[in-house]
């Protein structure tokens, strides 16, 4: 099959899949080991998703007094609701200054404050840009570039990828010692997302292709107010100054479900209480299907002052002005807490032949496509942004450690690149009856129904079922385009099988949890059950759809003897 | 193998172009590209084009109204994009 297709063969110490915070960072700090790096992505470095976000880094950066980390490590310990690995925080909080300073010797700018303390500042874009200029003057950077599978030989190692160029149509193989998914979450999978159209979760879908396993996907972070329809993000600070949900008879209903916190309960009450008022008939429009955000009383000066870019916001998505009208909202996925499972190093690891903590040879993940775990069930607001920096350092590290520059590669079975060609070919040329978009839109509402807040044992049952049937859609795809050069079709319906691989994972994972831990929340299992679920889910997928599911123990160990373990407790705010 | 071009490389290429580090942008654009597009001028075009290389955050500016941009056709055609859309 190969011989039909041109393939441009490359080689290199170390690949890098993804230009956003975490590939960045990671190539920046390859270059500086003098290993011969590259890294490929599919859209320009500086579109990538971590350009939008737009807050801080954690709070503890702000505020560098010498324990600060331990605070932060105990913060994200309850964050996480027990599920996040202590010594991968542990790991996260202490080496956050190092890992900021460091970016500054590079010559990334952070404001300080009068005594030296580093300022919290925007930070998505900036780093993004700056890495971007580094990455291409350090790196080869290949843009535009489509990672379709991950090359795995007999013995279960990466030794590379195959990728798509885009722009002239050719395939080529990279070959590495070390290959890198960096290639974020998969918010696409549901029909209303904060994030961009590209977070389709390639590299999830990668992983499950190579015979690997996912870990806690069903830990999916909801942000209460993402506009409907559009589901651009309206940031909580809205109803930081005073503006409150409503239901279709103006009932402001978080005084009934948190009365003392009311509207600024947490970002998981809040979403519960938008569903539940949804799903008992409460809900505004037509469809009765969202929720309005009211901010009309707080005046225009606090608006335009105060809330920077929501009325614009509102205006261009919803048509709606604010002054006189409440926005249409709804419950929107924001994060991805579940992803390839790895250790502090970045290191992918799985559970075989009795150890859970087995690495897999040649394969890293960072970033949100990766499950550290730091974040558990539950990420903290600004600490995604942390994780791409501290986790892109350390698997430079970590490869600079392990791997000596310019070792040749060793040769490959013809058969491993030809078969993954192959399937590439069948998509490319499938002539079935079921159009992309269309299998798409199906998966997202399946998702947004049954895999969002609201989580009992029937609907999760049934999720599952309806996923199972869409999945199986794809057996059946018709691809209109079979060109090689700028078909976006053809990529749109690779994107799908990743997505759909991500989809699956993540209902199964959440029908098979019975308990609730922080973003998964179990209308039938409503506590927390450390004695059974205390443990990592694993869920790997076949080609034919089947799950089979497992687990890892959450790593209850620190680092060092400078912090002890933090045992469970209620998590209470 | 032979590579066929695709039957609207150009409008496929826009589109990928079209993706962006932010789902604001992702939904204007892509919504220019489907509905406007095949009826656009040719100096529409252009401009379509033109705006696709600035970088996400200009083209927020632009489209928010914090910023204008300086060329007057630009201007324009980033006005009609951010008008707002009713549901
Ligand atoms: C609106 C919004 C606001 C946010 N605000 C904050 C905040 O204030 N603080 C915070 O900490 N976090 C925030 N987040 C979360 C944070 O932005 C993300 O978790 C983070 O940017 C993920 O970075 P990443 O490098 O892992 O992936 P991304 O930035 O998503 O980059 C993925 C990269 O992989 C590449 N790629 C993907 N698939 C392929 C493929 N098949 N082939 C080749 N390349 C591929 C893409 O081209 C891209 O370069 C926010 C998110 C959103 C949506």
């Amino acid at each position: 099959m190969s011989q039909s297709y041109q393939i441009e063969k490359h080689e290199y110490d170390v690949v890098v899949v993804g230009a956003g915070g975490a590939g960045l960072r990671a190539t920046m700090g390859l270059a500086a080991t003098g290993l011969n790096t590259a890294c490929v992505t599919k859209v320009f470095p500086t579109r990538s998703h971590t350009v939008a976000a737009q807050g801080g880094m954690s709070a503890a950066l702000g505020n560098m007094g010498e324990d600060d980390w331990r605070w932060h490590m105990y913060d994200t310990i309850k964050g996480s609701d027990w599920l996040g690995d202590q010594d991968a925080i542990e790991y996260m909080c202490r080496e956050a200054i190092p890992s900021v300073i460091e970016l500054e010797h590079f010559g990334v700018p952070f404001s300080r404050t009068e005594d030296g303390k580093i300022y919290q500042r925007p930070f998505g874009g900036m780093t993004t840009r700056y890495g971007e200029g580094t990455a291409q003057r350090t790196c080869a950077v290949f843009i535009e570039y489509f990672a379709l599978d991950l090359i795995m030989d007999d013995d279960g190692v990466c030794r590379g990828v195959l990728t798509w160029d885009l722009a002239t149509g050719k395939l080529h193989l990279f070959r590495a010692h070390a290959v890198i998914l960096a290639t974020g979450g998969y918010g696409r999978a549901y029909l209303s997302a904060t994030s961009a159209h590209t977070c389709t979760g390639d590299g999830n879908g990668m992983v499950l292709r190579a015979g690997l396993a996912l870990q806690d996907m069903e830990f999916v972070q909801f942000h209460p107010t993402g506009v409907f329809g559009a589901g651009c993000l309206i940031t909580e600070g809205v109803r930081g100054e005073g503006g409150y949900l409503t239901n279709s008879d103006g009932e402001r209903f978080m005084e009934r479900y948190a009365p003392n916190a009311k509207d600024l309960a947490s970002r998981d009450v809040v979403s519960r209480s938008m569903t539940v008022e949804i799903r008992e008939g409460r809900g505004v429009g037509p469809e009765k299907d969202h929720i309005y955000l009211n901010l009309q009383h707080l005046g225009p000066e606090v608006i335009n002052e105060r809330l920077p870019g929501i009325a614009e916001t509102a205006r261009i998505f919803a048509g709606v002005d604010v002054s006189k009208e409440p926005i249409p909202v709804l419950p929107t996925v924001h994060y991805n807490m579940g992803g390839i499972p790895t250790n502090y190093h970045g290191e992918v690891v799985t559970s075989r032949d009795g150890d859970p903590d087995s690495i897999v040879g040649g394969l890293y993940a960072i970033g949100e496509a990766a499950c550290v775990s730091v974040h558990g069930a539950n990420r903290l607001g600004s600490n995604s942004l942390l994780d791409l920096i501290v986790f892109g350092r350390a698997v430079a590290r970590r490869c600079g450690a392990k791997l000596k520059p310019n070792q040749s590669h060793s040769s490959l079975p013809d058969s491993i690149v030809d078969d993954l060609v192959g399937d590439f070919d069948q998509i490319r040329h499938a002539k079935g009856s079921n159009a992309t978009a269309g299998i798409r839109d199906k998966m997202q509402r399946v998702m947004q129904d049954d895999a969002a807040v609201f989580r009992t044992e029937e609907t999760l049952k049934q999720g599952v079922q309806k996923i199972t049937d869409v999945n199986k859609l794809f057996d059946d795809i018709g691809v209109s385009d079979h060109s090689m050069i700028w078909n976006s079709d053809l990529v749109e319906t690779l994107e799908l099988r990743n997505l759909l691989g991500n989809a699956v994972t993540t209902m199964v994972s959440a029908e098979n949890r019975k308990e609730s831990r922080g973003a998964h929340a179990h209308e039938d299992h409503p506590d927390r059950d450390d004695k059974n679920w205390m443990k990592h889910s694993l869920i790997w997928m076949d080609k034919d759809g089947k799950t089979r599911i497992g687990s890892r123990p959450v790593h209850m160990v620190t680092l060092s003897d400078e912090v002890e373990v933090v045992p469970p407790k209620k998590r209470t705010y | 193998m032979n590579d066929p071009i695709s039957p609207q490389p150009e409008i496929s290429r826009l589109r990928w172009r079209c993706r962006r580090g932010m789902r604001e942008l992702d939904v204007l654009l892509e919504r220019w590209l489907d509905r406007r597009w095949q009826k656009a001028s040719v100096s529409e075009r252009a401009c379509f084009e033109r705006l696709l290389a600035f970088e996400d955050d200009q083209l927020w500016d632009w489209l928010t109204g914090r910023e204008r941009p300086e060329d007057a056709d630009l201007q324009e055609f980033v006005e009609r994009l951010s008008r707002g859309q009713r549901r």
